[in-house]
């Protein structure tokens, strides 16, 4: 399986010191890639460069064959502005956006896959309500479902299951291990440490600097993993 | 009234300034709903400010006052736009000293060129007297390339207004269209400025968006209701600057003001009757 995205000694440094530093990885295609650690250990600031978003001061990052309109993406919950006016349709719809290049309108086929995308998602009774009115979680699901339409090849979510109920986490799960199922790069962020080594390929463990790197089945024999689940592995 | 508006109508001036304004108005709404959402409003504010410099640089050297300021303006914009995106600096500190620089800057300028306070007056509450004939077809040739973008790139706008973000990492040219937005700004200022003034002409962006968002909830109803309200208000406040013989920039912006205040009170008892029936 070829390399889709390729991380180069990737550095990134802000005001305060180094928040992520050195860290080297290859997104192949097909992959499930989880990203753990602790909370201030890098993960949004990597993800973020990995998109684009942040300029790395130091290393590279290389898109092999895709193309950023082909990248889905949820951004970690920030407390949106509030009030502000936009539907929850026009949310889902601008995912779609990105894949109409130059075009100025969205197609027919754009509009059938927002229909699809609420259907998925089962979020038919919010799809005219205003975005606000939302529930954090709803607004997970939201979210979800726009970066379902700007998808092709890749998703990258950042702690995607913060604020979801159980059931709607594992629908979560279940639903991104159909997508990768047929073909697509996940890429997650995840506190959820027993469905992060459940459901993984590859795992990458932050700490600034990469505490592990490699194979879920390695991970789980690694004395980093073996150190946080402490005595529960033990017993 | 009907004579009224039949006596309004049979002046040249008040016909100019009419098409003039009710573009400029519609133009500066549509670009007024992103400005607010994205808490770019300063950058409204500090461009009719660098507006009111040019004019003056304009007045003192005795050119012709929109090729000072077109240029000039466009510059600032990009500037402005620029501070306001760089989080390192206070962006919208250093844009309040922009703006209140250029304005002093104007103000000596045009005390000193002609010396006549008159001129300072109209620059800064506007005139509808300056509308002439050219103006009219520059603006009406500026409204039609804002309002042909502003369509175009609806969806885009929609875009980079909501989630920046999310924008940019599946794609969007992001830089591109705040850009596009500011610039389009520029213009709409430019060409709104001499007749609302340059102390004004900035409620002219921001009044619409804030009243229809009392009541509209999704983007494309503020888009819209904006738009439209803004135009009214216009037209309503040009006839009441009429009848009373009041200052038409400050009218408009108190009819602007009237209209906010009466959507308030709609989307306070909306919200009151949702309450009740849920
Ligand atoms: N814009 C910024 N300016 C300065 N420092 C920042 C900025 N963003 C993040 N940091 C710092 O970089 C470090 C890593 O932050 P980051 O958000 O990447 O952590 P994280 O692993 O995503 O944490 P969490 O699990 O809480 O989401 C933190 O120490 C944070 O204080
Ligand atoms: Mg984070």
């Amino acid at each position: 399986m070829g390399s889709i995205i390729s991380v180069q000694n990737v550095s990134v440094k802000y005001d305060s010191g180094f928040a992520v530093k050195d860290v080297s990885f290859d997104v192949c295609e097909g992959d499930y890639f989880c990203i753990v650690g602790e909370n201030g250990s890098g993960k949004s600031t990597l993800m973020n460069t990995v998109l684009g978003l942040i300029r790395p001061s130091g290393g590279r990052v290389a898109y092999n064959g895709l193309k950023q309109n082909q990248i889905g993406f949820i951004p970690q919950q920030t407390a949106v502005q509030k009030d502000f006016p936009t539907s929850v349709r026009e949310v889902i719809l601008s995912g779609c956006t990105n894949r109409r290049g130059v075009l100025p309108f969205h197609a027919n086929k754009d509009r059938q896959r927002v229909r699809d995308n609420i259907k998925r998602l089962d979020i038919e009774p919010l799809a005219r309500k205003s975005y606000c009115d939302l529930s954090g979680g709803q607004q997970q699901r939201v979210l979800l479902a726009r970066a379902l339409c700007s998808a092709d090849k890749i998703l990258l979510l950042d702690e995607p299951a913060g604020g979801l109920d159980p059931v709607m986490a594992n629908e979560l799960y279940g639903l991104l291990g159909e997508l990768n199922n047929s073909g697509a790069a996940i890429v997650m962020i995840s506190h959820d440490m027993a469905s992060a080594v459940k459901y993984a390929g590859k795992i990458l463990h932050m700490q600034t600097s990469p505490l592990f790197y490699g194979k879920k089945k390695d991970y789980l024999a690694s004395p980093v993993y073996k150190k946080i689940v402490g005595g529960a592995a033990d017993a | 009234m009907l004579d009224m508006v039949n006596e309004m109508l049979s002046m040249p001036f008040v016909v100019r300034a009419l098409i003039v304004g009710v573009l400029v108005a519609l133009c500066a709404a549509l670009l007024g709903v992103s400005l607010v959402l994205k808490r770019y409003s300063m950058i409204g504010d500090g461009l009719s400010h660098v507006g009111f410099g040019t004019l003056a640089i304009a007045l003192a050297f005795n050119v012709a006052p929109l090729q000072v300021s077109i240029p000039l303006v466009l510059l600032a914009a990009f500037l402005l736009l620029r501070l306001s995106e760089n989080s390192k600096i206070k962006g919208d500190a250093a844009i309040a000293l922009i703006s209140s620089s250029a304005l002093a800057v104007g103000v000596i300028i045009v005390a000193k060129a002609k010396g006549m306070p008159a001129d300072l007056f109209n620059y800064m509450f506007g005139s509808i007297l300056a509308m002439k004939t050219g103006d009219l077809y520059l603006s009406v040739a500026v409204s039609a390339v804002v309002l042909t973008l502003y369509v175009l790139f609806y969806n885009k706008i929609y875009a980079v207004t909501f989630d920046e973000k999310f924008a940019k990492a599946t794609g969007t040219k992001t830089g591109l269209y705040n850009m596009l937005i500011a610039l389009l700004t520029a213009l709409v200022i430019v060409v709104g400025m001499r007749m609302m003034g340059a102390m004004l002409i900035s409620s002219l962006i921001i009044f619409p968006a804030l009243t229809s968002m009392r009541v509209f909830k999704s983007f494309k109803g503020v888009v819209i209701c904006s738009a439209g309200l803004s135009a009214v208000c216009f037209i309503i406040g040009l006839v009441v600057s009429y009848a009373w013989d009041t200052p038409a920039g400050a009218s408009i912006v108190v009819v602007n003001l009237a209209a906010f205040l009466v959507f308030f009170a709609v989307g306070f008892v909306n919200k009151a009757l949702r309450h009740l029936c849920c």
